[in-house]
């Protein structure tokens, strides 16, 4: 076994640190997108608004069930054959589409399982004093199903965090794509990936921190 | 003046509300009374709609709905003009007690929200619960939590207050608060329906009580024809079980 390259995997953080910005911005943009999409889907079948619910059922229906990395492929170097006007793609954004349509379908069922677990007076209660059902799920049910999903919803961030990895696959060069560069001059795969496994960790981490005093705000109205 | 005509509610094919009539004066205050299961809050939860009645028409002053063509407006029209305070609070639970009282003034009456807070302040001196203010629900007694509920119910200038057993889910300990409450409220001379078990609060309050059974009006009357000189015979054997003493 030979020894590691201490001074290399040291050179290599400044190096890799310039690509965490890229990484976490397409992270928090698709989570943000996502977001919001799946919690429209989640209205709509809970709601059972006719065909919109069918569509709907088939859109989380393909996009739990084919592999990110596909579906990233599909939007990045299949659609634009189809659809002349989305050449015009980069990769960054095709990462970015791919990951909020994939997230937002797993979202949804969760975000869907915590409304319908709010409680039946709650609903009752919006009902009696007049709101209409915006008004309802904006102020009531939500705020409330949000405490329910969020630990679930942040496990989905960190999964999120570490897909926009496969960006590098669409020729991204954020904090894999960068890795990967680098590797490839110096031929020191070990050291490169662990440090680079590193980073990966040391943000999902801190969100983890983040995740705590996220979970303690939103269930400060249920402490006895 | 509130009338309703034929008000008729089926549960998977069993009747439970079977065609009521009922008139309901500007101020009045009915006490409904009568044994579990008869539809009495089901009487109330369709006023509002929070069970779809399937037949019957309510008619608000100038205004009547035929349930079964309820558009969603007229279902909206209709709980604007009542309140509802529910057997198990219902309060909000994302909401403190002055939020739960305010909501509904600047959510759904668009009043502004400095109005609506001063006016749940208000409110929640009158309830003795200004105090409690900032606390959520889950901070709150079963009986504070229910003065709440009254005091979201008190906050509106509604038509029509429905009560639905405001005490049944209380500990023993909070009933009587909640009543004292109640009658404070009634003194007030509001138009309300209210459904409970308690037969003293109900002789207390009532300007007239009815005797309920089978989704069906049985008896109606001031409550001292009620208890003491009731004609029915369904209405004796009711009123021999609740109240053992008077027979």
């Amino acid at each position: 076994m030979r020894a590691l390259d201490f001074e290399y995997m040291l050179g290599l953080v400044p190096v890799l640190l310039k690509y965490v910005p890229l990484t976490l911005g397409m992270a928090s943009v698709s989570m943000a997108l996502a977001l919001a999409l799946a919690s429209l889907l989640a209205i709509i079948r809970v709601a059972g608004i006719p065909v919109l619910d069918g569509i709907t059922r088939v859109f989380i229906s393909f996009f739990r069930g084919t592999p990110l990395l596909v579906q990233l492929f599909l939007f990045y170097y299949g659609l634009p054959q189809l659809l002349p006007i989305l050449t015009a793609l980069d990769g960054v954004s095709a990462a970015i589409i791919g990951l909020t349509l994939h997230f937002a379908a797993y979202m949804a069922e969760s975000i869907r399982a915590a409304i319908l677990g709010v409680d039946r007076s709650q609903w009752e209660a919006s009902k009696a004093i007049g709101m209409s059902m915006a008004q309802m799920m904006r102020r009531i049910i939500l705020p409330q199903a949000s405490r329910v999903a969020a630990p679930t919803l942040v496990n989905y961030f960190i999964d999120l965090i570490k897909g926009t990895s496969l960006a590098f696959t669409l020729g991204v060069t954020e904090l894999m794509g960068a890795a990967q560069k680098e590797a490839a001059g110096s031929f020191l795969y070990f050291e490169t990936f662990i440090v680079v496994a590193v980073f990966y960790w040391v943000i999902v981490e801190a969100l983890s921190l983040f995740q705590q005093r996220l979970e303690g705000r939103l269930s400060k109205a249920f402490v006895r | 003046m509130i009338k309703i005509r034929g008000l008729t509610k089926i549960y998977n094919g069993t009747p439970v509300l079977n065609g009521i009539d009922l008139d309901i004066e500007k101020g009045e205050r009915i006490v409904i009374i009568g044994p579990s299961g008869t539809g009495k809050s089901t009487l109330l939860r369709c006023l509002n709609f929070l069970d779809t009645p399937d037949g019957g028409e309510i008619i608000f002053d100038d205004e009547t709905i035929d349930v079964t063509k309820a558009s969603p407006k007229d279902i909206q029209r209709l709980r604007l003009r009542t309140s509802f305070v529910f057997q198990n609070y219902a309060l909000f639970a994302n909401k403190t007690a002055r939020e739960n009282i305010a909501e509904g003034l600047y959510t759904v009456r668009k009043w502004g929200r400095e109005e609506a807070l001063n006016r749940a302040d208000e409110i929640l001196a009158t309830i003795g619960l200004a105090d409690k203010a900032d606390a959520y629900p889950a901070a709150l007694s079963g009986g504070q939590q229910q003065r709440v509920g009254i005091g979201r119910a008190m906050s509106v200038d509604t038509d029509l207050m429905l009560v639905d057993e405001p005490t049944s889910a209380l500990d023993p300990e909070w009933v009587e608060e909640v009543l004292q409450l109640m009658k404070r409220v009634a003194d007030q001379h509001r138009t309300m329906l209210i459904v409970t078990h308690e037969m003293s609060f109900a002789k207390d309050i009532a300007d007239r009580v009815i005797f309920m059974e089978g989704g069906r009006i049985v008896e109606q009357g001031p409550p001292s024809k009620i208890f003491s000189a009731p004609e029915d015979d369904r209405t004796k054997a009711f009123l021999r079980k609740v109240l053992p003493s008077a027979s």
